[in-house]
């Protein structure tokens, strides 16, 4: 699936307080998903999952989104530490590594497993 | 709110580029907090709000509490020591602050660079290569008939520049607002933005260049075939529709976002929007614009061409500056691990960089200035705590339409600006080297 950093409200919200507070953790580890992909990969929300991109993986929850505006293969999540943490450091003579549109494989997290 | 407070009017928000200067700030005397942000969005309330003055050590030196004298000194001496440091960040604090950094990277032959080289970096490289037709955010209120918002979705990130600048705003040319524009979003999913378009187009992710060269192509009344819809997601139809919009509008605009500076063809995609704008001025007016995240990331940009001559990934080891992407831009100098000393100032690349680069701030010391508890100061071997610029600090900075504007602090700080530490850490790293440090090659020459 694709995955698509980006800004939130809520991120924006939050970092202002602390980056180290439960709102901004939790805003910016929660990965958003189209509802048919969760229902294909038997998610619901909240559950963990794993992503992993060519430079890194992260666990996260999932959050289930209409089809009409997150499409098929799509994933949005907000700007932090996890994010960047499937981030590449190769920018191919730019400057800007890929922030956005990184390939990542889904695969669900079961509930008591230590990550 | 207790009965001990006063209002600041027409402060001015440094939460995002937007930079709004018509807020009305009621300050706490007793709390020594903003209580009330009158005008701000949701954005400049949570700013407001959270940044009153908070209890922290005035710096710390390997995790020890120290005076802001202290940690200059030992700041100056890694600086001084170091034989390739970086000074990076930058985007939120003043001109006067990003001034001073520059004289500090010249003073020893460092680099400098900004946030912006993780930011709209690709689209300063294409401003080289293509151009900018542009205009302030004033023009776009009272002129805008068509506005296109591309890759980037400002009901979040900039909730005022819909409100106040653009969409539903009232102008001299465009009196009933929104009913005078249209206002088409182009993006990879149907953001909350999208509840202001007339029009929205779905583009596949990676397509944007794709889909920007195609409408250069349709305006200049070139074929285009109808099978890019199978490569972009977007029809032949709606293309020619969106082409001849474009052609027709009196103003047009298109504000454009990190959707196609942080993606596949990075400045290439910029330079295909930039390019198109300036195609359209055969027809009509039109211009181009960056949506600048952060409340000071264009004075970034200003300041450093200013004193260098370009505006982000600068060296000046040899003595003069040298710019070059990819080369002296912070993510590649620390993945490669190449600096020996970096210094932050206002930004998180330990939060928001590729790993490979975060290791290597781990592996040298690191001197950060904020106002916050952040994951970069918290690996700092010297984290200095600094006044909130805007809030605290003033001076000058720049809206993302490059027009300069001056701060009107709210409440006073018992930290100091910015400013103030960078220039005595100036001052000091000059008496330790003697001057400014001089380029490796002349040593070399006084060596032999």
């Amino acid at each position: 699936m694709t995955l698509i950093g980006g800004r939130s409200s809520s991120q924006g919200t939050s970092l202002c307080a602390s980056k180290f507070g439960d709102e901004y953790v939790e805003v910016s580890s929660t990965v958003e998903m189209n509802v048919e992909d969760m229902a294909r990969l038997g998610l619901k929300n909240n559950d963990r999952v794993r992503l992993r991109s060519a430079d890194g993986e992260i666990v996260v929850r999932c959050k289930g989104r209409a089809a009409k505006d997150l499409p098929s293969g799509l994933l949005f999540i907000a700007y932090g530490p996890l994010s960047s943490a499937l981030m590449g450091g190769d920018t191919a003579g730019s400057g800007m590594p890929l922030s956005k549109n990184i390939d990542v494989q889904v695969d669900p997290v079961s509930e008591g497993v230590e990550e | 709110m207790s009965a001990n407070t006063h209002v600041i009017r027409d402060a001015t928000c440094t939460f995002c580029g937007c930079v709004c200067d018509d807020m009305h700030l009621t300050v706490d005397d007793d709390t020594h907090k903003i209580v009330k942000a009158e005008n701000a969005c949701v954005l400049g309330r949570a700013w407001f709000k959270e940044h009153g003055i908070e209890e922290r050590p005035y710096a710390l030196i390997d995790g020890a509490e120290a005076s802001t004298q202290e940690a200059i000194e030992a700041a100056a001496q890694i600086l001084a020591n170091a034989r390739y440091p970086i000074i990076y960040g930058l985007s939120d604090t003043t001109c006067e602050a990003q001034r001073e950094a520059v004289a500090i990277a010249d003073a020893i032959g460092g680099t400098i660079d900004t946030t912006t080289s993780v930011c709209h970096g690709p689209s300063g490289m294409a401003f080289q290569g293509v151009g900018e037709s542009t205009a302030t955010l004033g023009e776009m209120r009272n002129r805008a008939d068509l506005l296109i918002f591309w890759g980037g979705n400002p009901a979040e990130s900039h909730p005022r520049l819909f409100t106040r600048y653009t969409v539903t705003a009232k102008g001299m040319y465009v009196p009933n607002g929104k009913k005078d524009r249209t206002v088409v979003l182009v993006d990879v999913r149907r953001t909350p933005s999208a509840a202001v378009a007339d029009i929205f187009v779905q583009v596949k992710p990676r397509r944007d260049f794709e889909v920007l060269w195609a409408l250069r192509a349709l305006v200049k009344g070139r074929h285009v075939d109808p099978c890019i819809e199978q490569l972009t997601g977007v029809s032949l139809a709606t293309l020619q529709d969106l082409a001849a919009r474009m052609k027709a509008c009196r103003f047009g605009v298109l504000l454009f976002g990190m959707g196609l500076t942080m993606t596949r063809g990075r400045h290439f995609n910029s330079g295909a929007l930039l390019a198109l704008a300036s195609d359209l001025n055969e027809y009509t007016h039109f211009v181009a614009k960056p949506v600048r995240g952060h409340g000071n990331v264009t004075g970034a940009d200003n300041v450093v061409s200013w004193q260098t001559g370009f505006p982000f990934g600068v060296n000046l080891s040899r003595g003069y500056p040298r710019f070059n992407p990819g080369e002296f831009t912070t993510v590649d100098v620390l993945s490669r691990g190449e600096a020996d000393a970096a210094m932050i100032i206002a930004a998180d690349p330990a939060s928001n960089f590729p790993q490979p680069a975060i290791e290597h701030l781990r592996r040298i010391p690191v001197i950060a200035l904020d106002p916050k508890s952040t994951h970069t100061s918290r690996l700092a071997k010297v984290a200095i705590t600094t006044a909130t610029y805007g809030i605290s600090v003033g001076g000058t900075v720049y809206r993302m339409d490059d027009v300069p504007l001056t701060l009107r602090p709210a409440l006073p700080s018992p930290y100091p600006s910015d400013q103030s530490v960078l220039k005595r850490m100036k001052e000091r790293v000059r008496e330790l080297i003697g001057g400014n440090r001089m380029p490796p090659m002349d040593r070399v020459a006084v060596a032999a």
